[in-house]
């Protein structure tokens, strides 16, 4: 038996960051439980960009304290390496009236909290990115400090600065069930049982399983999204481009290899992480007619990976209404690994009784019995 | 082999690196990708994987034989955007 003040269920960026930040606070009696190796599930899969450019205050917000964590990330956790941060912009391209409205506001809502993104005409869009392909384009958003980290390293350094202040670290340990008495939550895995007064579900894909296992039903669905990458070239694109008309985006990573994914809305609910040829020729039709230039560089590698999905497309964050001691941090719908900086934060100081530096009241889980939902326009 | 002995040579990881994740705690070869980037380059862990499965055996104690792989992911072969954005038809026959 494995008996600790707090067991984390997920090694991935968020999981590894709250436990992090929980020994940082003070709190080093923790467990991180991770079914396979850390970053093996939507962590290491995702498209590895962030971005202060969202549709809703709370976004907004989480992403901008979390991106200034992430520029400092090496030095404050140690990691002399880095996090292969890269900062050029996100460049989010509107094709329809309704769009371009949207975006404006979006924009007004990101100029009252402080981030510098502005509209720019497609004539400006070709200064930023020469090739890009202009054709029916109306304008685009752009946000200069919006950009790349490379997700393994962003976990690796969470996982060995909570290593060093006394975590335990369990990888390709998976939770099989939890039986609550008391207080007290035993955890079953297939590498023995753990114990602690408070459980933190932050298992993504996986979540609602979890939350089945003490009775409690998540509203958090897998759904699958594909991704591909190419070889290293020469660096050529400066932001991350974006098309929510077409569901993709598409970046260059300081490697110099392409990332680019779509999103599909006919994707089933369901856990499926198989690749399909039929994503490789709709990505590369796309890209190539987006970015023309792409057209000789070859793809080396295509996987997909799952968003854990909420109904409003923002996470579930704080302790379950009815389980005192257990806590989610799931539901983030593709933008978990950008904002995982401030997830660790929030939820270390809600697990601590702490006052929390941004409110978190918005994503408790009950506010889909209560109808508050706030939905997010923005997301491919 | 030597320390600097390139083991992946697609993106230039030597054997040292290599012997170093490994002695922090990696296991199996899924982690040394992520960690490392070897077995992410055009050729997709062909030279490599085995050299490191033999290398984590060894330092570790494991069976080489029950050592898990990486996913083996499309495409077979490196292959151009234009090329797929035909639907297969290469440059030469464009």
């Amino acid at each position: 038996m494995n008996r600790h003040e707090v067991i984390i269920i997920g090694g991935g960026v968020t999981g590894c960051s709250i436990a992090y930040h929980l020994a940082e606070r003070g709190m080093r009696d923790v467990a991180v439980l991770e079914r396979a190796y850390l970053t093996s599930g939507a962590t290491g899969r995702c498209g590895a960009g962030f971005r202060h450019q969202w549709g809703t205050k709370t976004n907004c917000l989480l992403a901008k304290y979390a991106i200034a964590r992430l520029e400092h990330l090496a030095e404050e956790l140690d990691y002399p390496e880095g996090i292969e941060i890269k900062q050029e912009g996100y460049l989010l391209l509107a094709y329809t009236p309704k769009m371009e409205e949207q975006f404006k506001k979006n924009l007004a809502l990101q100029k009252s909290l402080g981030i510098d993104a502005r509209w720019v005409t497609p004539r400006e869009a070709r200064e930023i990115v020469p090739f890009l392909n202009t054709e029916g384009l109306l304008g685009a958003t752009f946000c200069p400090k919006d950009g790349h980290a490379n997700p393994f390293k962003v976990t690796d350094a969470y996982a060995r600065a909570a290593r060093r202040l006394g975590v335990k670290i369990h990888t390709y340990t998976e939770v099989r069930d939890i039986k609550i008495e008391g207080s007290l939550k035993t955890v079953i895995t297939n590498r023995g049982t753990f114990q602690a007064p408070v459980v933190v579900n932050a298992a993504g894909g996986h979540a609602a399983e979890i939350g089945r296992m003490v009775g409690v039903d998540l509203p958090i669905v897998p759904e699958r999204h594909q991704i591909l990458v190419t070889e290293p070239v020469e660096q050529v694109l400066g932001p991350m481009v974006m098309s929510f008309y077409h569901n993709l985006y598409c970046q260059q990573t300081p490697h110099g290899s392409f990332i680019m994914g779509l999103g599909d809305p006919n994707e089933p609910k369901e856990y499926n992480v198989r690749s399909s040829w039929q994503f490789l020729t709709q990505m590369a039709r796309k890209a190539v007619w987006l970015l023309p230039v792409l057209k000789n560089v070859r793809v080396v590698r295509q996987w997909a990976g799952v968003y854990d999905m909420s109904p409003d497309r923002q996470p579930v964050l704080g302790e379950v209404p009815g389980v005192p001691g257990f806590y989610v941090a799931a539901g983030f719908s593709g933008h978990g690994f950008m904002i995982a900086p401030m997830t660790g934060q929030l939820m270390a100081e809600v697990i601590l009784g702490l006052p929390t530096t941004l409110p978190v009241d918005m994503f408790s889980l009950s506010r889909f019995t209560t109808g508050e939902l706030f939905v997010e326009p923005s997301v491919v | 082999m030597e320390d600097k002995t390139i083991i992946c040579r697609c993106e230039d990881v030597t054997l040292e690196e290599i012997r170093k994740a490994i002695a922090e705690g990696a296991r199996t070869l899924d982690e040394i990708k992520r960690l490392k980037r070897c077995g992410m380059g055009p050729c997709q862990g062909r030279t490599c994987r085995p050299l490191i499965a033999g290398e984590i055996a060894r330092m570790t104690g494991q069976n080489p034989a029950e050592l898990a792989l990486p996913t083996f992911r499309p495409p077979v072969v490196p292959l151009k955007l234009g090329t797929l954005a035909r639907g297969g038809v290469p440059d030469e026959q464009a």
